[in-house]
């Protein structure tokens, strides 16, 4: 009796065992603490450039261009926040809060019409809706670099060439297609009884987008959010082509500092540190709605 | 509240499919109204079109003498429940309560009021400050019951909404539902595929099959006199047994229906209740007999001798005890009836499972009292009320003297 019981034990074990991941069996074998551990090391190991920027951006000039910034940690006497101070003295502030009035406005356009017409697309019929929405995911394929020369042309005739509200609609213009296809996507997912249940609650279509469509799409759109203002605040080419040295923002400021023969690394650093410091807070800010789960409880 | 009215209803869908064909209903004030069906019958396309959710075809929709046809869900004054009851997962039970007064712009201490006493109603008290996810699916149903109640529409639009409970709670959820219309006494339209609910709930059951109302009457009646061999076969569990017999006239005077090698005979009195009968003597029909209409001879004292009461034997091939009852099933020497009718009803009984192994031969169900004690692979004699038996002509599938059938 004893000896089958243990017998099945063991072919239960064997079956068993295969299922499991290899992942799982090597947390098994070395414990937990390895591989946290090591885990660390490798954040670490990635963190490590942005932590030398940090240390660069905060040592004098004179110690840049003699030691590595590693010497900074045995002669912490090196650290100075003058770069930040002589940065601010450059005019790299305005590069600064024009980058803000370029992404700011520019994701917010994008959430917000491709949140309206991914409603469209996914939940209100109209003629021809289905061929439309194709066309939008096939522009998904237009390379930026083949529109740039056209629509230098057009904003010539414009009158926007070189101003804010061109880059900020040519960053619209092509952070669209994208955005709708994300969010129409998502909206189609949302169980189609609770937008009836709300028509039937007496909801026309803005109040079924305002109380029960778009709350329940958080996640999505926090996620489109973090990364069209990414896209957009670490733009270069865009920039580059359509804006001008007034209306410049820091990736386009940043790449003037650039020399051919040597850098003024005592302005670069800060300034690059300045434009990596600000997404990362956003990131962390909205965090918290990038939560699993949303539709629980709604359907079943 | 108000009545609803469907006028010569169709529901055409793209592709041609008629969902809905010809649809006449009329459901009265405070009724409580069942449509059931087998799946794709079209009761919740019915459903949807009085909500509003799904356009008309052709015909004409009323609630409460006002044709609604072109107006949206909102414009209609009426509450739904969902299957899947649909609650707002953002949303705490309070707000999902609140969300159609609001929308309608309810002054707020109303508001409040209604959304207590729903809640009360409901015995939701407790939870009105939880989200759906923190909730039971029995809590989660009775939350979307009280965001109908709240509304004080003029009729619910139920749609199959105890399907997702499990056996035991769908049972005293119909009590409730039972018990809250008859506090509310407001218009209910409900759909559901199972035919016991619609018996239990229904003031009147609406029976349905590929968009086509077969007939509308109380349960009982549905029961005692259904109007085709589909809404016998449908309605009643187990269902209905049928065998293609003949019915003659004895040399006693009296007639019989025979099949197999068996004969029953049929009382006088049958004849004058189902006008048209006599009309089939010396051809063929189907004859139905329900399973509660037998009865074991061995343990019916009271009934074996008395007239109306013919003896049938059998031999139990399966038995299913339920307690109370046993359920006898057993082979009559005749092919199964296979009339499209018959074959759709018995395609939409979920519960029921074809057991191929009964050859050409028919397996019938008997209803005997659990004093029997009878076992599979015994003898047995069964004895027939035969005041209850069903005649359906064998070729339309109609019942044979049913007044919604005189002249068709």
């Amino acid at each position: 009796m004893m000896a089958t019981a243990t017998v099945e034990r063991t072919v239960a074990n064997s079956a068993g065992a295969p299922k499991r991941g290899v992942l799982g069996r090597v947390i098994d074998r070395l414990g937990g603490g390895f591989l946290q551990a090591l885990l660390i090391v490798v954040a670490l190991f990635w963190l490590m450039p942005t932590l030398g920027l940090l240390i660069v951006s905060i040592r004098g000039e004179t110690f840049n261009n003699s030691s590595g910034w590693w010497t900074a940690f045995t002669q912490p006497a090196q650290l100075t926040l003058a770069n930040y101070s002589d940065l601010l003295a450059t005019g790299f502030t305005s590069s600064f809060w024009n980058t803000i009035a370029i992404t700011v406005p520019a994701t917010l356009l994008v959430i917000g019409i491709a949140a309206m017409a991914g409603y469209a697309f996914a939940w209100i019929e109209f003629p021809g809706r289905d061929a439309v929405f194709l066309v939008v995911v096939a522009l998904l394929v237009v390379p930026i670099q083949i529109a740039l020369i056209p629509i230098a042309k057009l904003y010539g005739s414009l009158n926007i060439f070189g101003s804010i509200p061109g880059v900020v609609l040519f960053h619209v213009a092509f952070g669209l297609p994208f955005a709708i296809f994300l969010l129409r996507n998502f909206f189609a997912g949302i169980p189609k009884e609770l937008l009836e249940a709300a028509r039937m609650d007496g909801a026309g279509e803005w109040k079924i987008f305002a109380t029960v469509v778009f709350p329940l799409a958080k996640p999505a759109i926090a996620s489109l959010g973090i990364f069209q203002f990414l896209w957009v605040w670490n733009d270069l080419l865009v920039a580059l082509v359509f804006a001008d040295t007034d209306n410049q923002p820091m990736t386009k400021a940043l790449q003037s500092q650039m020399r051919q023969f040597g850098t003024n690394v005592d302005i670069l650093a800060p300034g690059a540190f300045l434009s990596l410091i600000i997404p990362l807070v956003l990131f962390f800010a909205f965090q918290r709605y990038f939560v699993q789960g949303m539709m629980a409880g709604s359907v079943k | 509240m108000a009545s609803i009215v469907l006028s010569n209803v169709d529901k055409i869908y793209a592709g041609g499919v008629k969902a809905v064909n010809d649809l006449n209903l009329e459901i009265k004030d405070g009724e409580f109204m069942v449509l059931v069906g087998p799946s794709g019958c079209g009761k919740s396309t019915a459903l949807r079109m009085i909500a509003g959710l799904e356009d008309i075809s052709g015909g004409e929709i009323a609630i409460g003498e006002k044709v609604v046809n072109h107006l949206p869900p909102k414009d209609r004054d009426i509450a739904m429940v969902f299957q899947n009851y649909a609650l707002y997962p953002h949303m705490t039970v309070e707000e999902n309560l609140a969300f159609g007064l609001k929308l309608r712009k309810m002054p707020k201490p109303e508001i409040q009021k209604r959304v207590n006493e729903a809640a009360k109603m409901l015995g939701l008290d407790q939870y009105l400050k939880r989200k759906p996810a923190a909730l039971s699916g029995g809590q989660r149903q009775r939350v979307a019951m009280g965001r109908a109640i709240v509304r004080e529409p003029q009729a619910f639009l139920m749609d199959e909404p105890l399907s997702n409970l499990d056996a035991k709670l769908r049972v005293s959820m119909r009590a409730s539902l039972n018990t809250l219309h008859e506090r509310l006494g407001v218009t209910t339209v409900y759909v559901t595929h199972d035919q016991v609910e619609a018996m239990t709930l229904g003031d009147r059951v609406c029976v349905l099959r590929d968009g086509l109302l077969q007939q509308v009457d109380t349960p009982q009646n549905l029961f005692d006199k259904p109007v085709n061999l589909f809404v016998a076969g449908f309605m009643g569990s187990p269902s209905m047994n049928f065998v293609t017999a003949d019915l003659v006239r004895t040399d006693g005077g009296g007639a019989a229906v025979t099949f197999a090698d068996i004969s029953l005979p049929v009382p006088e009195s049958t004849f004058t209740e189902k006008a048209g009968l006599d009309a089939y003597i010396g051809k063929q029909l189907i004859l139905g007999i329900r399973p509660s209409d037998f009865e074991d001879a061995a343990a019916a004292n009271g009934h074996s001798g008395t007239t109306g009461w013919a003896r049938i034997p059998a031999r139990a091939e399966v038995t299913e005890e339920l307690g109370s009852e046993i359920n006898v099933l057993f082979l009559i020497d005749a092919p199964p009836v296979e009339h499209k009718d018959t074959v759709a009803a018995k395609d939409a009984d979920e519960d029921e499972e074809t057991i191929p192994l009964a050859g050409d031969k028919s397996l019938w169900t008997s209803r005997v009292n659990a004093r029997s004690h009878v076992r599979p692979g015994q003898n047995i004699e069964l004895i027939v009320d035969t005041h209850n038996l069903h005649f359906f002509d064998s070729v339309s599938g109609l019942a044979i003297g049913h007044p919604a059938n005189a002249g068709r």
